[in-house]
């Protein structure tokens, strides 16, 4: 019997949209879980441009990624938020009882009276490097993250990439591989420059390969890898390889999202511009993966978004309650929860 | 203006005009030229602006610097002259740039 997380709102994205949201639903007492499959608050400020400055949040003149990304934290955390990092959200389905059921890829379900969908440009996913016919190998002898160390004992393992997670598994696999070779496009790595020294020296030793080169071919039957062809400089190298770990970076995919039944236009998700609802009444979604006509992608149209929804979404969560609405620099029930003193 | 050509992997040229002190990624996406995706928005943070330069206009255009290099890494068949288009600002002396859009991007 799995445990169910009881809550009145699950966010799904913890991106600054999702952020605010806690915010804006707190003001109306509604507490909140957010799923990510980030292992960090912020989406693509955390991802993508953490240092870039951003210049059109009002009344920050320029602000960075990480910046904002810290500040709404400090701001949602009179609310005490509940974050689940590192899943992303599989399946949501609606009760008998009116509530909606949440599940993640951790085996988590949450039951929810709200859902606020604030998923930006969908989950990031590994990139799939683009060696033709690596699909059927995928979770077979293809892997894109290390989930147990047990799949990679006594094997022949090959790892593409140049950064930590290349360089962190490289060495954190040599131990219990067959053999390990690290293939990477040149010889300057974006990893701790301790891990880049420490595998150069096993190197020396001749206890692991490195190839300069880019992966260009896969041989092997019933999705299981055999061997590489390794495109380098001097011409083609083939490497016996049993297990494939390719570290190529995130990139955005909508994901599970498409199969919620919800009304799409062009893979995002459509709703009325009055609370930002979507065609299943109490599921709502806010920033980057609505559309209505006239969106504009800017945060602080999903800042707005968030403020309608909650209005909304108090509505739905306590039919009974009567809906007041309130300026934070005047109400003492606001401040309160705020926790102004 | 300065005059870009975009030429895409089936050999589909797209010349488009370009303001000086914009980069070259702005251009293809305000343009709508097929096959820059710029995912990012030009952050230098995703690799889906990769282009190929011209080899006449290699040295013109210059080398990236070690950030566009890292980020390179995570393109789709990446070669010598390989570059994050949203890393190249258009210029007089860029004047008649042509670029080669990749089979894909990442």
């Amino acid at each position: 019997m799995r445990n169910v997380i009881e809550t009145d709102v699950v966010i799904v994205g913890a991106g600054p949209v999702g952020l605010f949201a806690v915010f804006e639903l707190g003001l109306y007492d509604l507490r909140c879980h957010l799923i990510d499959i980030l292992d960090r608050p912020g989406g693509q400020c955390a991802e993508l441009y953490p240092e870039k400055p951003i210049y059109d949040i009002p009344a920050w003149p320029e602000i960075s990624g990480a910046g904002l990304t810290e500040r709404l934290m400090e701001q949602i955390a009179p609310f005490h938020p509940e974050f689940h990092f590192n899943r992303m959200v599989t399946a949501l389905k609606k009760l008998d009882d009116g509530r909606f059921e949440v599940e993640t890829d951790e085996n988590e379900i949450f039951h929810a009276k709200i859902v606020v969908i604030a998923a930006g440009g969908g989950s990031f996913q590994p990139k799939r490097p683009p060696i033709p016919g690596i699909e059927a190998f995928e979770d077979k002898s293809v892997f894109y993250s290390v989930r147990r160390m047990e799949e990679f004992r006594d094997h022949d393992i090959l790892i593409v990439g140049g950064g930590d997670s290349a360089l962190d598994w490289t060495l954190n696999l040599k131990p219990i591989a067959k053999s390990v070779t690290l293939v990477h496009r040149r010889p300057e790595f974006r990893a701790a420059p301790d891990s880049v020294n420490k595998m150069f020296a096993l190197q020396e030793r001749g206890e692991l390969a490195f190839e300069i080169g880019q992966v260009t071919g896969l041989t092997g039957e019933d999705g299981q890898i055999r061997s590489a062809t390794i495109k380098g400089p001097d011409g083609d190298v083939e490497v016996n390889a049993t297990r494939l770990l390719p570290f190529f970076g995130l990139t955005m995919k909508l994901g599970p999202i498409a199969d919620w039944g919800l009304n799409l236009h062009e893979n995002l998700i459509k709703v009325d511009t009055e609370k930002f609802e979507t065609s299943e009444p109490g599921i709502f979604a806010i920033g980057d993966i609505n559309w209505y006509p006239g969106k504009l992608k800017l945060i602080l149209s999903g800042f707005h978004e968030a403020a309608l929804m909650a209005h909304a979404a108090k509505k739905i969560a306590h039919p009974e309650a009567k809906v007041v609405f309130q300026y934070t620099t005047s109400s003492t029930s606001l401040q309160k929860k705020l926790g102004v003193k | 203006m300065t005059t870009i050509t975009f030429v895409a992997f089936d050999g589909t040229r797209h010349e488009l005009e370009a303001e000086n002190g914009s980069t070259v990624m702005e251009n293809a996406i305000r343009n709508s030229v097929p096959g820059i995706e710029a995912e990012c928005g030009g952050a230098c943070a995703c690799a889906t602006c990769h282009v190929y330069v011209d080899d006449a206009w290699k040295a013109a255009v210059g080398e990236p610097e070690a950030m566009e290099e890292d980020m390179l890494d995570f393109a789709y068949d990446v070669r010598p002259n390989s570059r994050l288009s949203c890393q190249i600002r258009v210029s007089d002396k860029l004047d008649g740039l042509v670029v080669h859009v990749p089979e894909r991007q990442a």
